[in-house]
């Protein structure tokens, strides 16, 4: 190589890296980049549509703040979620723990190959240990075994079990346990179950 | 599901004796997987692959065999640890499978939507069964060419390319959708893949901010899946998991499958290649 074509080679290299650095995607890019792809990439399917894409406000808050969740941030979204808590209007928070277990055991619903008409399931299993019997749990969630047995199954504790399956993002913000109530997953009286699953003396979960 | 519930029945009637503590269970766990590791029927798709590779079809009855997967026209060793990446002639990133469509289309005369119409195999009992991709007793060319094209990269480094701007912007809108939460359910990729050492029922769940786990997740796809009697490939993977987070579907080979698989791929970087592997 040619002496004189040192400098010319090291300020194409400058300017290699130089471009470099200048390409590497901002932020915004990266915001529509992804939005774009939100909106070509899926297609409706069944019961899934792509209005399932558009997030609210929790939903948004804990994707921008998945690394770490400012406490004003989880403050807000707790108080706005324990807002939209419905309890029962029979007034009667506990049913059935026999309906509650296979409601626990049950991983179906609002997916696109679900029969819409079909109730959804808790999947309660999927991520917590609930019974003794059930050996495949999994641990996503902490372990609910002996839940009643510890905390006993007051109106206080009940309305606290109803509201924490209604929306478990009332007391934990952007907790990865799906607000089964809130979101129309689970009806009143199918929470109901649960809860007695739960708490019930008589429960698996409690022996 | 069906599978771990059987597990659940062995290990339940085969652990008398021993203490119910999780560990053991773990332990058992990971013994059924070398158990299955033993014969993988996936080398049947590996061979069936390799014939389709060098196979005359398509309007232009032409093979693959000048297909370019990032290292040049026909060259397969190496290529799937390299991949995603980004192809000036499509001015786009593409995983492998996106890629096999281009070449479907440019050297063997297929259109489009003839390449994509059916990425996934659906022989033995798919677990899906209104997959549109599947059909009882119908393979899919696509799976059978991922699965060689992946064998022919056992053993290496899995190493994508991220430098281009292209490849840059496809890896961070890949992680920001790894981090999207939506739908009824509120899930996202983060939710099951967040933090280690977790199960859905007994199925471990990789940690994919966390090199160690996610190169042994990406280094193990494509898989032969015992569950379902078929072999799937990544595509198949977030298609998949898509579904299970209750989001609409996920479109074969659009951009936020290749960012998601970009993503994944940059965080098992330096891991090896290890697939087609077995899978539960």
């Amino acid at each position: 190589m040619q002496p004189k074509m040192i400098p010319a080679l090291a300020l194409a290299l400058c300017g290699i890296w130089v471009a470099g650095c200048a390409t590497r995607p901002s932020d915004s890019e990266t915001e529509r980049a992804v939005a774009e792809m939100i909106k070509a990439s899926f297609k409706t399917r069944g019961q899934a549509t792509v209005a399932r894409l558009n997030q609210d406000d929790a939903q948004a808050l804990c994707s921008k703040h998945a690394g770490e969740l400012p406490k004003d941030v989880s403050d807000g979204i707790e108080k706005a979620q324990q807002a939209t808590i419905r309890y029962p209007s029979s007034g009667k928070l506990t049913g059935d723990w026999r309906e509650g277990e296979r409601i626990a055991q049950s991983g179906v619903g609002k997916q696109f190959t679900d029969a819409p008409t079909r109730p959804a399931g808790g999947s309660c299993y999927n991520c917590h240990q609930l019974s003794k019997q059930e050996l495949s749990f999994g641990t996503i969630g902490p372990s609910l075994y002996q839940f009643g047995k510890q905390r006993g199954a007051s109106e206080a504790i009940q309305k606290y079990t109803y509201g924490k399956i209604y929306n478990s993002q009332a007391s934990t913000a952007c907790s990865n346990m799906p607000r089964f109530g809130h979101n129309g997953v689970l009806t009143e009286e199918q929470i109901t179950h649960l809860v007695a699953l739960l708490l019930d003396h008589d429960s698996p979960v409690n022996k | 599901m069906r599978i771990d519930r059987v597990l659940a029945g062995v290990l339940a009637a085969t652990l008398p004796c021993l203490s119910p503590a999780q560990q053991d269970t773990q332990k058992e766990i990971e013994r059924y997987r070398q158990m299955l590791q033993e014969s993988n029927p996936a080398e049947l798709y590996e061979a069936r692959g390799e014939e389709l590779w060098k196979t005359r079809r398509g309007p232009r009855n032409a093979s693959l065999e000048r297909c370019d997967l990032g290292l040049g026209p026909g060259v397969v060793k190496g290529a799937y640890v390299r991949l995603p990446r980004y192809f000036a002639d499509t001015g786009r990133v593409q995983d492998l499978e996106s890629r096999l469509a281009t070449c479907m289309v440019t050297l063997q005369g297929f259109t489009p939507e003839e390449a994509r119409r059916k990425p996934f195999s659906g022989t033995g009992a798919p677990m899906i069964t209104t997959d549109p991709f599947s059909g009882v007793g119908q393979r899919s060319v696509m799976t059978d060419l991922v699965a060689w094209i992946a064998s022919e990269s056992r053993g290496m480094t899995i190493a994508p390319s991220v430098s281009h701007p292209k490849e840059r912007l496809a890896y961070q809108a890949g992680e920001r959708l790894f981090y999207y939460r939506a739908g009824p359910y509120d899930f996202g990729c983060v939710t099951c893949h967040g933090e280690e050492g977790k199960r859905i029922r007994l199925q471990n769940l990789p940690k994919m901010t966390n090199a160690k786990d996610a190169q042994r997740a990406f280094g193990t796809w494509p898989g032969y899946r015992v569950s379902e009697g078929e072999l799937r490939s990544m595509q198949w993977r977030m298609w998949e998991c898509v579904r299970q987070m209750r989001f609409p579907e996920l479109e074969f080979a659009s951009d936020a499958s290749i960012a998601l698989i970009t993503y994944l791929a940059k965080q098992a970087e330096g891991g090896t290649f290890d697939a087609p592997a077995i899978k539960r």
